[in-house]
């Protein structure tokens, strides 16, 4: 596989969220709007690009046994620094993804791409995997975002669009995030197979 | 009364899957049979609330004790993951039948961003450990009641006749949406 289809394959073929069905509490939970899908998917990124290097620079130095607490103890340490700088130079968009922050941990696409790739490749095929799968989440996560904050309250990007009491209300609430993703993910399964 | 309020409002009003979205990987994961998510449902519930109160000690008496609360992250899933490989090591010495029924599912814990979520919660709410306690089990029977009802919706899905690229996932998440949309109705309750 060459370097070119190595970053591609995050974005349509293997997409994490529409195709692997990983990392959906963060999908689900912080799309109300795009620009929170996007800065979710953009914090999400960059802890995936720095693991997995880091991953790939220690994999002969880490015994198979403890790979995976070792993976995870390099995943929570650059989540704290997402944490830390996020709180000092983006507190309105800190505040509004709360939770999710520390949760990136526990994202299963972090530690898949970790296990699957990084652990078994070198550097900078590491890096390139990491930085496609993360800007597919991310694009997978503003998309999501994008049509729950269009439905629910005319707005894209919180440009306005049409007023916002023609607005679904339910697609900005809870349910609307199941049902916005069950209709895209079918819609992307269709342009898949045409 | 105060704990009512707190099982009444993790269960119904604020339920952790349908309302917070923790914890949907092993919702739609494990719940195309009823009898596997009543095994995820015990083997969640057994880990959250021991998760919960170990993490609750760590925080009061050593990162608050060290004034050291930015490695919150790390040292709560650190904790997380070996509990569950005690746990597991635990049960399988102690109750092998218990183990059968629940070793399947320990390993996939970790990962659940449930353990995490109300470990963190938990400590942001600022409650005492009985609260804590009460807290987590009742988050765990949140959980448990989502997965369960839509186990059993997902059963019922299996025998209908759909357009082909609704099948699978898509129709999952429509009724999970849905599912969503009636415990909306517990809104404002508490």
């Amino acid at each position: 596989m060459n370097q070119l289809q190595n970053f591609t394959k995050g974005f349509f073929k293997e997409n994490a969220v529409f195709t692997l069905l990983l990392g959906m509490c963060p999908t689900l939970g912080v799309t109300s709007s795009a620009i929170n899908g996007l800065g979710m998917g953009l914090a999400t990124t960059f802890v995936l690009i720095m693991s997995n290097i880091v991953v790939s620079l220690v994999k002969d130095l880490i015994p198979d046994k403890v790979r995976i607490p070792a993976f995870i103890v390099i995943i929570a340490s650059f989540v704290t620094v997402v944490e830390l700088l996020m709180q000092a130079y983006l507190p309105a968009l800190f505040e509004s993804l709360g939770l999710f922050i520390p949760l990136i941990v526990v994202n299963c696409v972090v530690l898949g791409r970790a296990e699957a790739f990084a652990s078994k490749n070198n550097f900078v095929s590491s890096l390139i995997d990491g930085a496609g799968m993360g800007l597919g989440f991310a694009m997978a996560l503003t998309m999501l975002g994008a049509v729950r904050e269009f439905f629910g309250s005319g707005k894209m990007f919180d440009m306005v669009i049409f007023p916002e009491q023609y607005g679904m209300l339910v697609f900005v609430l809870a349910p609307g995030a199941f049902i916005a993703l069950g209709y895209l993910i079918a819609l992307i399964d269709k342009l898949k197979k045409a | 009364m105060e704990y009512v309020l707190i099982f009444i409002s993790a269960i119904f009003v604020n339920n952790i899957v349908l309302a917070q979205f923790l914890g949907i990987c092993p919702f739609l994961g494990v719940s195309k049979k009823i009898s596997t998510g009543i095994g995820m449902t015990g083997a969640v519930t057994f880990v959250m609330v021991i998760a919960t109160i170990v993490t609750y000690l760590v925080q009061k008496f050593v990162l608050d004790a060290f004034d050291i609360g930015y490695l919150q992250t790390i040292t709560f899933i650190l904790v997380i993951a070996s509990l569950v490989q005690l746990v597991e090591i635990i049960l399988k010495k102690v109750s092998p039948p218990l183990y059968q029924a629940l070793g399947v599912f320990l390993p996939l814990i970790t990962t659940n961003c449930a353990i995490l979520g109300v470990a963190i919660m938990t400590i942001q709410k600022d409650l005492n450990l009985l609260e804590a306690v009460a807290f987590s089990a009742a988050n765990a029977i949140g959980f448990g009641l989502a997965l369960i009802v839509f186990a059993g919706i997902r059963e019922q899905l299996e025998l209908v006749d759909l357009p082909k690229g609704m099948k699978g996932t898509p129709i999952a998440l429509l009724v999970a949406g849905i599912l969503a949309l009636a415990f909306m109705g517990f809104a404002g309750m508490v």
